[in-house]
């Protein structure tokens, strides 16, 4: 007896096997773009342009609606990466091992804007662009983090192989998440406290709040778009002898 | 509003501009490339299944 009704157990299984998944993608990729572009242009219409300035920081602040969501990014990929991990390594999922290597890229894409983000913040705001502080420095940690899993990645030639030593170091690399997080909590740092996840009253303004939570969800859909494609990609890559693979090249031709 | 103002920034146009600048690039890198890659695969793997089947 399973836990699941037959029907959810059936879909994932199906949408597991590569070549369901390949066509699932290319079903979804067209709404979910959809989707991304009307996100991303309410988002930044609301947020440089409907938003009022900062009575301190001026417009410099109208960063925050990229750097702000670009760092939950990098943190929410992470996470979902040491899930995948641990998943590929308890049951041998293939398609978690595909998820896993295809969500580095742009999870090290997004550590990277919330860097260069942060600091084009923090020269006029603090005045420097850089400082050996406790956020910004378990944020650069989790760009190594990534990049390493990219390179172990590449570095090992058995597919399977290289899929377990990845999960690995995701697996123990998740430890860095909650640093980064409490970092702000836990040490005097230069960078400020959290003013959205304070829910019982969010020290932001709610014109300035909606245009920063709808660019998060429009981040969200990139994800979900870029993951996609990068997944078709690897299992093109791992399957390219298989069967569904040459009955795809003869459609296609 | 006047659009010079929009895109003054309040004076801080060098560095708004640049962060939206840099990851518009950062994101659109991380679609294209994953998308050309895989249209040059499938091309050297069609070929690869012409000859195959001749």
């Amino acid at each position: 007896m399973s836990v699941f009704p037959d029907a959810v157990g059936l879909f994932f299984h199906r949408s597991a096997s590569p070549p369901h998944f390949y066509a699932l993608a290319d079903r979804f990729i067209p709404w979910l773009t959809v989707i991304f572009v009307v996100l991303i242009l309410a988002g930044l219409y609301g947020g440089l342009y409907l938003a009022p300035s900062d009575y301190q920081q001026g417009d410099s602040y109208r960063i925050i609606y990229i750097h702000v969501p670009a760092a939950w990014m990098s943190l929410f990929i992470y996470v979902l990466m040491a899930i995948m991990g641990g998943i590929a390594l308890v049951w041998r999922i293939k398609l978690a091992e595909v998820m896993l290597i295809s969500s580095a890229p742009i999870g090290a894409g997004f550590t990277f804007i919330a860097l260069v983000t942060g600091s084009l913040w923090g020269k006029p705001m603090w005045g420097t662009w850089w400082v050996w502080d406790a956020r910004l420095t378990s944020e650069l940690i989790l760009l190594f983090l990534y990049l390493g899993i990219i390179s172990l990645h590449g570095a090992i030639e058995d597919q399977r192989n290289a899929a377990r030593a990845v999960s690995i170091l995701a697996l123990v690399g998740v430890v860095n998440i909650p640093i980064i997080h409490y970092s702000v909590e836990w040490w005097n740092t230069l960078h400020q406290g959290p003013t959205v996840t304070k829910m019982d009253k969010p020290s932001i303004h709610i014109t300035m709040l909606v245009p920063l939570l709808i660019m998060a969800i429009a981040f969200k859909f990139y994800y979900l778009i870029a993951v996609l494609q990068s997944a078709k990609l690897e299992l093109l890559k791992r399957e390219s002898g298989s069967q569904w693979v040459k009955t795809l090249l003869e459609n296609q031709a | 509003m006047t659009l010079q103002t929009f895109f003054a920034m309040g004076g801080y146009a060098f560095y708004v501009w640049s962060a939206y600048g840099i990851t518009f690039l950062v994101l659109l890198f991380n679609i294209l490339s994953p998308v050309l890659l895989r249209k040059q695969l499938l091309r050297q793997l069609s070929l690869r299944q012409k000859r195959g089947n001749r």
